[in-house]
């Protein structure tokens, strides 16, 4: 059943290409992984998603009980909060063609 | 005794009370403290449950407040499961004292690129320590992460990080695993969680399920090696350690009733000892329960408790054939003197039973224990289980200085009737038989004391009565008849009371015959002594007649002489006869 979610969500993707973007970036203070998922992040938005992106950066230091209510386990993580369903992807993001699978903008590694 | 070692065993590594039933003695003293600990098992082992009692008991007894991280389960669910056990998971939480938080991880819903670290559960698991002041911590099951994310290696790395760190915050944590294909764990816990590992075990014999505990490990520690049979019901977890306790109980010299007076008389006079076992065994129908009730009721009356195991009949059966037999047992019952536990030996294997008995043995605290019949319990497993678990169980007993009765079916086969519980009879100190005694076409009951360890006791045999007034015990009839009883017996007492009227008329015909021979014998004497009278005065009155005469003659002569003045002869006469001569 969750499959079949997914092909929904995939499908509604290209439906609505002027979706905005609202993704969120937990690390836990200025670690080196955190930094590097962060300018990768920054990076394939600015390529991909020009001006329909927002990234909000949550440093788990400073608001740990945002772990909890959010579900992060791993650090970093980035947190797609919109367009629905949310998805998460964890690491630094280092590998662009998993990112944007991870995103479901799978179709942009075609164009 | 066992608290006392693990005081002195607290010294030399701290350890953090469970509060759990039993899992303190085999540990000496609870887990390490500040120290993670591993309990790994089998799906529906009871994991969780020990982890979740572990912190509601630390919240409770020991004022350690703790954190709940669940890795499967949602947390609706765990409080759930906790009231089932007779926790209040939520006043818990809304007091601070325990901290619940639930870590999702869904597959499909995470993307996984390049390199990471788990830090966020460090992020949550600081957060909840620090919020509640946290001393324990329960992981359940942290081996969830390792289907949630592919990345084995970071995991491995992760989890030995956070391992160690719990180390660092010095709290006591129990990491729960789910038993691998021939290794503890499936992935290989127990390599970093090294300190204490304890191994949960739900195992289905003869289609009885069984759940043991087992310490595999501690640690700096020494531990029970065995494996313990614990429960979990209504009032938690509870392991118990059953071992022989040794020989070293005290004794008691005291003596009990056994409720039937004649039976007491065949004891030395004055019954069981205090904290003695008692094995009343015999062919089925032989009142053996009967028997087991009559000591019960003798104790209700002398105000003492009793703790009943009926393993073939539900209380109001046993309750209704006491009444039968002139014994009500009923008002015991109500004043709360006897408790009856009544339970299919089936319902669980014989280690769960033994553990069964020990709760609520420490719970009721009884000064008599009855099993009733502990042969339905042999059923269920292998001879030599069955006399070590009966060897403990009798040893726990003595040691509570509890008198134990146990009764036992033996099978009617005559030769077999004491070998069927030779195996047991060495842990008995004293043990009755009743059998049956079939005889002119009838079965009666007979009982004897076969041992009673330091008493005087009777060799007899006796007649096992049950009548509507209770048990009678009687004198059976030994004789050159042999042993009978029964109506054998009364017969045989008729014949013997005809017998004995019949001599005792004998006897007084003979006295009779003789006083009428010394009535004869007497009248004999009489009349002789009148015939001897008669003749006696006869032959006086001749005598004097013939005296008369002679002395006439003499008198004569000597006138004759004087008128023929014969001097000489008058004066010799004179001199022999003294006849004065005028």
């Amino acid at each position: 059943m969750k499959a079949k979610m997914k092909k929904t969500a995939r499908k509604a993707a290209p439906t609505e290409p002027d979706a905005h973007y609202d993704l969120r970036l937990y690390v836990a203070g200025q670690s080196p992984k955190s930094l590097a998922a962060f300018a990768n992040l920054k990076e394939l938005c600015e390529v991909h998603l020009a001006g329909k992106y927002r990234i909000e950066v949550i440093d788990l230091l400073k608001k740990p009980q945002a772990a909890r209510d959010d579900q992060i386990i791993a650090i970093p993580t980035v947190v797609r909060r919109l367009p629905q369903p949310v998805r998460k992807i964890i690491g630094d993001l280092c590998d662009e063609r998993r990112t944007l699978i991870g995103l479901e903008l799978s179709e942009k590694i075609e164009s | 005794m066992i608290q006392r070692k693990s005081v002195t065993k607290n010294r030399s590594l701290p350890k953090s009370p469970t509060g759990i039933a039993g899992l303190d003695e085999i540990t000496g003293g609870g887990l390490p403290k500040g120290r993670p600990t591993l309990v790994c098992g089998s799906a529906g082992c009871g994991k969780s449950m020990l982890g979740v009692e572990f912190l509601v008991r630390g919240a409770l007894q020991y004022n350690e407040p703790g954190v709940l991280m669940t890795f499967e389960e949602l947390p609706e669910d765990v409080v759930t499961n906790a009231r089932s056990l007779g926790f209040d998971l939520d006043k818990l939480v809304a007091q601070k004292k325990l901290f619940l938080d639930y870590v999702r991880v869904e597959r499909n819903e995470i993307q996984e690129t390049g390199e990471y670290d788990l830090e966020g559960i460090f992020v949550r698991l600081n957060y909840a320590i620090e919020s509640t002041g946290a001393k324990r911590v329960v992981l359940d099951t942290i081996e969830s992460l390792f289907t949630g994310l592919t990345n084995a290696a970071i995991l491995r790395a992760e989890l030995r990080r956070l391992i160690n760190w719990l180390k660092e915050k010095g709290v006591t944590a129990i990491i729960t695993g789910e038993q691998g294909d021939g290794t503890l764990t499936r992935n290989g816990l127990e390599e970093y969680v090294s300190d204490c590992v304890i191994v949960l075990d739900h195992r289905v014999i003869d289609q009885v399920s069984t759940r043991r505990l087992r310490v595999v490990k501690y640690r700096g520690s020494t531990h029970g090696t065995n494996e313990f049979p614990f429960l979990i019901n209504e009032n938690g977890f509870s392991v118990l350690p059953i071992s022989s306790l040794g020989l070293a109980h005290d004794v008691s010299n005291e003596r009990i009733s056994t409720g039937v007076k004649r039976l007491d008389g065949m004891l030395g006079g004055s019954g069981y000892y205090r904290g003695s076992s008692v094995l009343v065994s015999g062919t089925a129908g032989t009142g053996k329960s009967s028997l087991a009730s009559y000591f019960v009721n003798a104790a209700s009356k002398r105000g003492e408790r009793s703790l009943y195991f009926a393993f073939e009949e539900s209380p109001q059966q046993i309750i209704r054939n006491m009444r039968s037999i002139g014994l009500n047992l009923e008002p015991s019952v109500k004043k709360g003197l006897l408790r009856f536990q009544a339970s299919r030996p089936t319902l669980y294997g014989l280690e769960t039973h033994l553990a069964v008995m020990h709760k609520e043995v420490k719970e009721f605290k009884p000064d008599i224990v009855v099993i009733d019949p502990i042969s339905n319990l042999i059923n269920t497993g292998s001879p030599t289980e069955v006399r070590s678990m009966l060897l403990r169980l009798v040893d726990f007993l003595k040691s509570q200085q509890i008198t134990a009765l146990f009764t036992s079916l033996s099978s009617p086969d005559m030769k077999s009737l004491e070998q069927t519980d030779v195996g047991i009879s060495s842990i008995m100190d004293t043990w009755l038989l009743l059998r049956d005694i079939e005889l002119g076409g009838e079965r009666n009951r007979g009982l004897y004391v076969l041992k009673s360890r330091g008493m005087a006791h009777s060799n007899q045999i006796r007649e096992f009565l049950l009548t509507d007034q209770g048990i009678d015990i009687r004198d059976v009839y030994v004789g050159p008849e042999g042993v009978l009883t029964g109506s054998m017996r009364l017969a045989q007492e008729a014949r013997e009371r005809a017998q004995t009227t019949a001599r005792q008329m004998e006897i007084e015909a003979m006295q009779r015959r003789l006083e009428r021979k010394r009535v004869a014998m007497e009248a004999q004497i009489a009349a002789l002594k009148a015939e001897f009278q008669g003749e006696e005065m006869e032959i006086a009155r001749e005598l004097n007649q013939e005296t008369q005469l002679v002395n006439q003659l003499q008198m004569d002569e000597v006138a004759m002489a004087r008128s023929r003045k014969a001097d000489k002869l008058i004066a010799r006469r004179n001199g022999n006869n003294g006849i004065e001569v005028v």
